[in-house]
């Protein structure tokens, strides 16, 4: 038995531990936003965050992800039901052609802007180069993420001994 | 249904709900045999329904196309909305073949399937529009950048201006007004000097009783209201938060999941096959030998695929276990030169005497180019779900030609058409593969042994290996120059001809051409691949001219404008990309221009790559496009098409290599058949011209250029010549 929190839901599977944990969300939960592209982490289609950060999900047996906090593209609308600021850029740029690569592009880019709220074009190559987009979307994904950091709030500065103010 | 006074013409009726509806009929006993089989098969008309209007005044477009990124179903439905006066934020679509009520499949399918030419009865009865359906119909369904240029142009504006009229009809008759007095706007109408306005909605009763108009008058360019803006796509915002559903993503009570795998050596059967490992294993329903393919069925997709790597399967020897990509080059390059020698080489095109003009050219040149085998490598790997109950099939599968899905599935199992139900999803990418019937088959013959609906799914190592190909070819080129430096021969020999049979033209003013050709034996399976024949002849005949621009001691835009004097459409993106791009600016150290001209599927583009040649890899820093599709009905849509079909083919120039080895292909996934990603891919410029000539297709025009204007650059930053590709396997173009 394998017992998940996903999208903030504890599940409690009966699953092999040897399966990769895309298998499980797309067979299992259903959860089919994350995709399968090539099974050896060379893609990225099936970018899920593991506390928060992005890993390859056809390439991490469920065992390993028992015990953390798994979000999906289904998981990172707001409580609302609101767009994620990235999601809202990817519209707003008209970024997805084909599409399947797009839930994986986008986990990789919530999580790049949670650890880099204003990347450079080098730490935007460094986020994304995981991520394959065969219709070629690479400079509006670049554009959609500059737009979407600056549209998020900024982060919550530590109030320490500096002159704040 | 509305009133049927020839075989075939527009027609509309009213639905169930009072849903007014307008498309092209066809009526029982018609003369074409084809259709009227079908007729007899299926049901006693066959309405092709574009548009419907509903009581709560909304407007549904049916779009028969496949969305495969291309935004298909936004740009169909804004050009039925403009003719209509529609009001855009109550317009939606439906996907024809996904709905029952139109299981009938348009009339435009079945004339795409069978290549049928126009019947006589659309001919009499239509003019104008619906003849450039006909045209489409020779084509792929979504393929063939067609779209627009024939169903939009042809169905969806004829449709929405007849529906417009025939509203207006009904609402002067019931206000006892003259047509001409009345406005539509936003799904309204207008009648301003009473004060009078009610929704289309009103009238669509009414409507439906009018005779159609044979032939609506469609707006001109001053007009239009929605053709011509960005409106932002239908299929997006599903896109963004995995709602988005594409064929490996349905679900069914009781699915379950089969891997296959296909002969390393196409051709091969299956010799003996060992299953006692894999039967074993945990979730293995079944195991299947279908001679040409064994399939793993199994309660989830990774069971099924675990258990297809523990089979043990000897494939039967086909003679072609010793060949390799170099002898594959070397048989072409043999054949070609033997079809010459003997003079029985195939004559694509012949102006004037090349030959002779050649021997008394003041200067002459020749180079020889190779090609090689390309894959798709769509991002969804190929996959269908396919369910046997009761004598019906269903099939769940995004496809590029779902008509050929449902015939061929028919003749499979031999069954009546009707007995076939075609559900087509989104398409996680088609670039041509998915318009071929060989996964949809293997599914059904799969679901053939189980019980309750299957979902087959080829792992990525499949997709890459069971592809088929853009076909490697090889090319020489040799020409003669005048005294002046421009071209005065034109001798050009390759290998392999498919479609467009355009693609081999040279858009270049040369007095004496010879454009020939040998069919060889190709030992891969080949398909169609993003703008088909013109990857191959856009990378020769521009990677050569440039040669030529050298040889005379010219520029090469300026070479080329010269030679294209008298075609503006032509001159013009020349003339717009060389001041997008600034040619002829000082670049910095190890940095090259280079441009390339080509024209495919009714649109022209010319292209300028910057390339930063001082890396390991040659990097294209950015490109400038300038394309001319006649008219751009979304243009940020359009720019999407073109900015892709660039970094689709620039990966290709780059990197797509299939080989073969000891008769299989090498490559099997990303790691050894590389995609460009995002920090490679240049940053891209397009210019947009409406030079309002007949509309062209926008989804494979931007590749054809790409991959010449790169080497162009090349060149102008090295000195070097690229005659072979990928770049990143190229030996400078030693052949």
């Amino acid at each position: 038995m394998a017992r998940l929190k996903i999208n903030g839901q504890v599940q409690t599977l009966d699953v092999d531990p040897d399966m990769p944990l895309l298998w499980v969300l797309r067979e299992q939960l259903k959860l089919t936003g994350t995709k399968f592209g090539c099974g050896i982490a060379q893609c990225g289609a099936c970018t899920v965050h593991v506390d928060g950060f992005p890993v390859r999900a056809c390439s991490t047996p469920v065992a390993f992800a028992e015990d953390t906090e798994i979000t999906t593209i289904e998981g990172i609308k707001d409580g609302a039901g609101q767009l994620h600021a990235v999601q809202q850029a990817w519209i707003d740029h008209q970024v997805p052609q084909c599409g399947y690569c797009q839930s994986g592009q986008i986990m990789s880019a919530v999580a790049l802007l949670r650890e880099t709220p204003n990347p450079t074009d080098a730490d935007i190559d460094a986020a994304m180069r995981g991520n394959i987009c065969r219709c070629g979307a690479y400079g509006r994904i670049r554009d959609a993420i500059k737009s979407a950091a600056a549209q998020m709030p900024a982060p919550l500065v530590e109030t320490g001994d500096a002159d704040n103010g | 249904m509305g009133k049927w006074t020839r075989r075939g013409f527009i027609a509309a009726g009213l639905a169930t709900g009072g849903v007014f509806t307008v498309g092209v009929a066809l009526r029982e006993g018609h003369r074409a045999p084809k259709l009227a089989a079908m007729m007899t098969d299926e049901c006693e008309s066959l309405i092709n329904v574009w548009v419907k209007l509903s009581q709560d005044n909304t407007v549904t477009a049916i779009v028969p196309h496949s969305e495969m990124g291309q935004g298909v179903f936004t740009s169909m439905a804004q050009m039925l909305a403009d003719e209509m006066d529609a009001d855009w934020t109550s317009v939606t679509f439906e996907q024809a073949p996904a709905h029952e009520a139109y299981a009938n499949y348009p009339l435009g399918r079945e004339f795409l399937m069978g290549g049928t030419t126009v019947p006589g009865f659309v001919q009499d009865s239509l003019n104008g529009g619906f003849l450039r359906i006909a045209q489409a119909m020779s084509l792929q369904i979504t393929g063939g950048s067609t779209a627009v240029r024939f169903t939009g142009q042809g169905g969806m504006r004829v449709a929405g201006a007849a529906a417009r009229e025939m509203l207006r009809k009904a609402a002067a008759k019931a206000w006892n007004v003259s047509e001409a007095s009345l406005r539509t706007e936003k799904s309204y109408i207008y009648h301003d000097a009473s004060d009078r306005s009610a929704p289309y909605a009103d009238f669509a009763q009414a409507a439906s009783d009018m005779a159609p108009p044979t032939q609506p008058t469609l707006k001109t360019p001053d007009q239009y209201t929605l053709m011509g803006t960005s409106v932002a796509r239908f299929d997006i915002p599903a896109k963004v938060d995995g709602t988005a559903q594409f064929g490996i993503d349905v679900d069914l009570p009781g699915l379950r999941y089969a891997a296959v795998m296909g002969p390393p050596i196409f051709g091969a059967q299956v010799e003996t096959l060992d299953t006692s490992r894999a039967a074993a294993m945990r979730g293995v329903r079944q195991i299947l030998n279908e001679g040409d393919f064994v399939a793993v069925v199994a309660d989830s997709y990774w069971h099924a695929e675990q258990a297809l790597a523990a089979l043990d399967i000897r494939w039967t020897k086909t003679g072609r276990e010793q060949l390799n990509q170099a002898e594959i080059y070397a048989q072409f390059r043999a054949d070609m030169a033997l079809a010459v020698d003997k003079g029985d080489e195939k004559t694509d095109i012949k102006i004037g005497n090349a030959r002779k003009a050649l021997a008394t050219a003041s200067k002459t040149l020749e180079a020889e180019f190779t090609l090689p085998y390309l894959a798709h490598a769509a991002m969804e790997p190929l996959n269908a779900t396919a369910l046997i109950k009761d004598g019906k099939v269903d099939i769940w599968i995004g496809h590029q030609n779902p008509l050929a899905v449902r015939d061929e599935v028919a003749g499979l199992l031999g069954v009546k058409k009707t007995a076939v139900t075609v559900h087509n999803t989104l398409l996680g990418g088609g670039f041509g593969r998915r318009s071929e019937a060989d996964y949809p088959l293997m599914a059904v013959r799969i679901a053939q042994h189980v019980e309750g609906p299957v979902k087959m799914i080829w792992s990525r190592e499949e997709d890459t290996r069971q592809d088929f190909y853009r076909p490697a070819t090889t090319a020489k080129i040799m020409a003669g120059l005048g005294e002046d430096g421009k071209p005065v021969s034109w001798d050009y020999q390759f290998v392999h001809k498919h479609d467009p049979p355009e693609a081999s033209e040279i858009p270049y003013a040369i007095d004496n051409q010879l454009i020939h050709y040998a069919e060889t034996d190709n030992p891969i399976r080949f398909g169609p691949w993003r703008s088909v024949d013109h990857t191959q002849h856009g990378f020769f005949i521009e990677a050569f001219m440039d040669e030529l621009a050298t040889e005379a001691g010219q520029d090469p835009l300026a070479y080329r404008r010269a030679l294209v004097a008298d075609k503006p459409r032509f001159v013009a993106v020349l003339d717009k990309v060389a001041e997008a791009a600034n040619w002829g600016r000082t670049l910095p150290e190890g940095h090259g221009l280079g441009v390339a001209l080509a024209a495919s599927f009714g649109t022209v583009v010319a292209q300028v790559v910057e390339v930063d040649t001082t890396g390991p890899v040659p990097r294209a820093v950015k490109v400038w496009a300038a394309a001319d599709p006649g008219y751009v009905v979304n243009p940020d849509g359009f720019i999407a098409q073109i900015e892709s079909g660039i970094i689709y083919g620039l990966t290709a120039a780059l990197y797509g290599d299939i080989t073969v080895e000891n008769g299989a292909v090498a490559q099997s996934n990303f790691h050894d058949y590389p995609m460009l990603r995002i920090d490679e891919a240049p940053e891209i410029e397009v210019v947009l011209i409406n030079s309002h000539a007949p509309l062209g297709g926008g989804g494979e025009p931007g590749t054809p250029p790409i991959a010449p204007a790169l080497v162009n650059a090349i060149f102008d930053a090295t000195g070097e010549r690229v005659r072979a590709l990928p770049i990143t396997l190229s030996d400078g173009g030693a052949v």
